[in-house]
């Protein structure tokens, strides 16, 4: 655990805390940015160039300005009267520590489990073409699938706001 | 063919941007107050006085008719009309203004005062560069200010300037020859009747 | 005598590291570069701006500014002095971190993208194997900066802005991508080193770029296209155009930030002209075999020169698009011909080497530009327009 991932850590850790803490959505939207940043950073740490990349260029590239977008389209810039705080937030603390626990407890138990690597495995770009070509090529075109619905759906609900407002 | 317009814009450009190095054509821009353009001749800014001779009060061709005055649009000439009279190039007692002034920061140089004048008194300057830090009074040119002779009329503007000559030339030929008929009518009565007065007598005449 | 000179900088650079104790030579020697990065681009960017304005005078049949130093050098002094001085005003209403963070983080991430262009031989700041990816990568946080920009200023006009140039920028991305990615598959790795050692090899004495292949043209010219929408320069400036919407999503920036912008936006040219260079033009190799003598590092930069004047001449040339052209071309036109010349890249590399390749595939790509030219672009009717909000 060196100084380097400690820092990468920390920075993750507040990016998130601050996307749940902000009063100013927009505020919140921009350190979920940081958040993904840091994630990239520690993919990067771990010698995963293509993940880190690609998580820069899908996440903060696309992603991040599909959810700014979102909050100024539906007029969730408006600072909320009410605070930000939901009313049942004690049951959301319980789920929430549920879940860490079974994550936790996911991760120590495999530990032990899984060899350890002296050094960590040289993964070229070629390299991940051809497994996701060769034996992932069923979840590649189904996820691919799913985005082209996901499209076509939009351009549906698009369309009939058209339709509607002529 | 897709794209084939803007190939030859940019040829086009090109061309302006080779071509601006060494024609004039295509570098029309002057680098003023460095270097400056020639007005052309029907350049007009503002108006002026016109004076026949060497003295500038006793040349003004202005009669203080007024007529300018009038039919200026913004309104932006003042004549004061003289109690007396004085002859004008042709002779004839005319009055003369004593006061002409023109607010040249009103003036929207249309040049219909110099189209009305009778008296070809009034044409148009082609120099711009008037501008002056005294705000109240800078800009009101009196007559003074205005009167140019008529050398200077004819530097600016000369075709105009000869049409004008010749006419006003044509008119003083015309007034002198009246004018002659005129004392030659009256230098005959003149004579005849002192000759009716004096009796002829025999022995006598020329 | 002609290699030394060709390496001189990286031999500079060694000399200068040798001076320090060597647990500290890797970071002075990345810092070296990095400050000559710094240095050397707002420097090339000064020089672009005095070029930018005496070109588009002269094409305008005007002189350009000539009072500051023997025609006008001295400008960009005179500018960045202006710019220094001038009073930083923020909108008492405008978000004020965000507000200041704008402008850094475009600069930031542009500044990231030399990173990996390779300049000469063996002078690239970081080999990277994933090198494409990562300038593509950093790229797209420009993006980002562009929309915090124009939303902290709580100026509707801005906000407007911002948001076109948002969606100018998305929808250009991709065929910019893909048009780097049919190059990626001829070369068979993702590292610019790679993509421009694969071009320096010469036939007859002519260079194989991949500007002389038909994909390669092609794949040039819509990379071009997308470039220039993706650094909104004309035709493309409809975000910062004074004519529509003040200047856009920079209305609320003076003094300093704004100079901040402008930098941005020129570096952001310069090292998407670089990446092109790379791509398609072969880097810093030389176009004639018999011309290898000139250093490297100058057929770079005199590629990355011709590509700015070749800007410049788009600018002074064509007129600006509305928004829904520019937007109706990018989905109409480019990105279906990208998608095709990644197809006519791949039946390139199936057919192999032989005089099929050429005639089949640059038959492919006429026919088709021909063929959407015609169709794709047309606008069904002509008449009276159906207002969708206005009745």
């Amino acid at each position: 655990m060196s100084f380097v991932f400690w820092m990468f850590a920390v920075l993750t850790v507040a990016g998130a805390l601050a996307a749940v803490l902000l009063k100013n959505t927009v505020h919140c939207a921009l350190a979920l940015t940081v958040a993904f940043a840091g994630l990239a950073l520690l993919f990067l740490d771990l010698d995963a160039q293509f993940a880190g990349f690609a998580q820069i260029l899908v996440y903060i590239g696309a992603v991040a300005i599909l959810v700014v977008f979102a909050i100024l389209l539906t007029r969730g810039s408006e600072t909320p009267k009410d605070g930000v705080f939901s009313k049942n937030w004690f049951v959301g603390l319980v789920i929430a520590a549920g879940v860490f626990a079974v994550f936790a407890w996911a991760v120590l138990a495999s530990v032990g489990v899984l060899p350890h690597e002296a050094a960590t495995p040289e993964v070229s770009v070629a390299q991940i073409g051809q497994v996701l070509i060769g034996r992932y090529v069923l979840p590649l075109e189904i996820v691919a699938l799913l985005l082209t619905a996901a499209l076509i759906g939009a351009v549906i609900v698009a369309m009939d706001e058209k339709e509607r407002a002529r | 063919m897709l794209g084939e317009g803007i190939l030859k814009g940019l040829a086009e450009t090109a061309k302006n941007f080779a071509g601006s190095f060494f024609s004039a054509e295509r570098l029309t821009t002057v680098e003023y107050p460095e270097d400056r353009i020639a007005p052309i001749e029907a350049a007009r800014v503002f108006p002026i006085l016109i004076y026949d001779g060497l003295d500038w009060e006793a040349g003004l061709r202005c009669v203080a008719c007024q007529i300018c005055e009038k039919e200026c649009p913004p309104k932006c000439i003042f004549i004061e009309k003289s109690k007396d009279k004085k002859p004008d190039v042709l002779g004839k007692p005319q009055f003369y203004p004593a006061a002409f002034d023109i607010d040249i920061s009103v003036c929207m140089s249309c040049q219909i005062c110099v189209e009305v004048c009778p008296f070809e008194a009034i044409k148009m300057d082609t120099v711009y560069e008037l501008s002056t830090e005294d705000r109240f009074e800078g800009l009101l040119l009196d007559r003074r200010q205005l009167a140019r002779p008529n050398r200077y009329y004819q530097q600016i503007h000369p075709t105009e300037a000869g049409v004008v000559d010749a006419r006003l030339a044509a008119d003083k030929v015309k007034s002198d020859a009246k004018a002659k008929a005129a004392s030659d009518a009256t230098a005959a009565k003149a004579a005849a009747a002192p000759a009716a007065q004096n009796s002829p007598k025999p022995g006598e005449g020329n | 005598m002609f290699a030394l000179l060709d390496q001189i900088f990286v031999l500079l650079k060694h000399s200068l590291v040798g001076y320090f104790p060597v647990w500290m030579q890797p970071v002075v020697s990345v810092l070296i570069s990095v400050v000559v990065i710094i240095c050397l681009f707002p420097a090339l960017f000064a020089l672009t701006t005095v070029l930018e304005r005496k070109g588009l005078a002269r094409i305008q049949n005007r002189i350009g500014p000539n009072r500051t130093g023997p025609f006008g050098i001295l400008q960009p002094v005179a500018d960045g002095i202006k710019s220094l001085t001038k009073e930083d005003i923020v909108p008492s209403s405008a978000d004020g971190a965000v507000h200041f963070l704008a402008p850094i983080v475009l600069v930031v991430a542009v500044f990231m993208g030399f990173a990996v262009l390779p300049m000469g031989r063996n002078m690239t700041l970081v080999q990277m194997d994933a090198g494409l990816l990562f300038f593509f990568a950093i790229g797209a946080s420009t993006e980002l900066s562009v929309f915090m920009a124009g939303w902290s200023s709580r100026n509707k006009y801005s906000l407007l802005g911002a948001m076109r140039a948002v969606a100018q920028m998305i929808s250009y991305e991709v065929p910019l991508l893909m048009s780097s990615v049919a190059v990626v598959m001829i070369t068979g790795s993702l590292s610019l080193g790679k993509i421009v050692e694969a071009q320096n090899h010469y036939t007859w004495g002519l260079p194989h770029w991949y500007i002389f292949t038909p994909w390669g043209l092609a794949g040039f010219v819509m990379y071009a296209i997308a470039a220039t929408a993706e650094t909104n320069r004309s035709p493309f400036d409809l975000p910062e155009g004074e004519s529509e919407l003040v200047a856009g999503y920079h209305t609320e920036y003076s003094g300093f930030k704004f100079a901040l912008f402008f930098l941005g936006e020129y570096l952001a040219m310069f090292s998407i002209s670089g990446l092109g260079t790379t791509l398609f033009l072969g880097g810093w190799s030389a176009p004639l075999e018999a011309l290898n003598w000139v250093p490297s590092w100058f057929w770079f930069f005199s590629k990355l020169m011709l590509s700015i004047c070749v800007f410049i001449w788009l600018r002074g040339t064509l007129p600006r698009l509305r928004q829904d052209q520019l937007m109706n071309f990018a989905w109409k036109f480019v990105l279906p011909y990208t998608l095709l010349i990644l197809m006519v890249t791949a039946l390139w590399r199936f057919l192999g080497p032989g005089w099929q390749q050429w005639v089949y595939c640059s038959a492919i790509l006429i026919f088709a530009y021909i063929a959407m030219a015609r169709t794709g672009l047309r606008r069904g009717h002509i008449g009276p327009r159906k207002y969708r909000y206005a009745e």
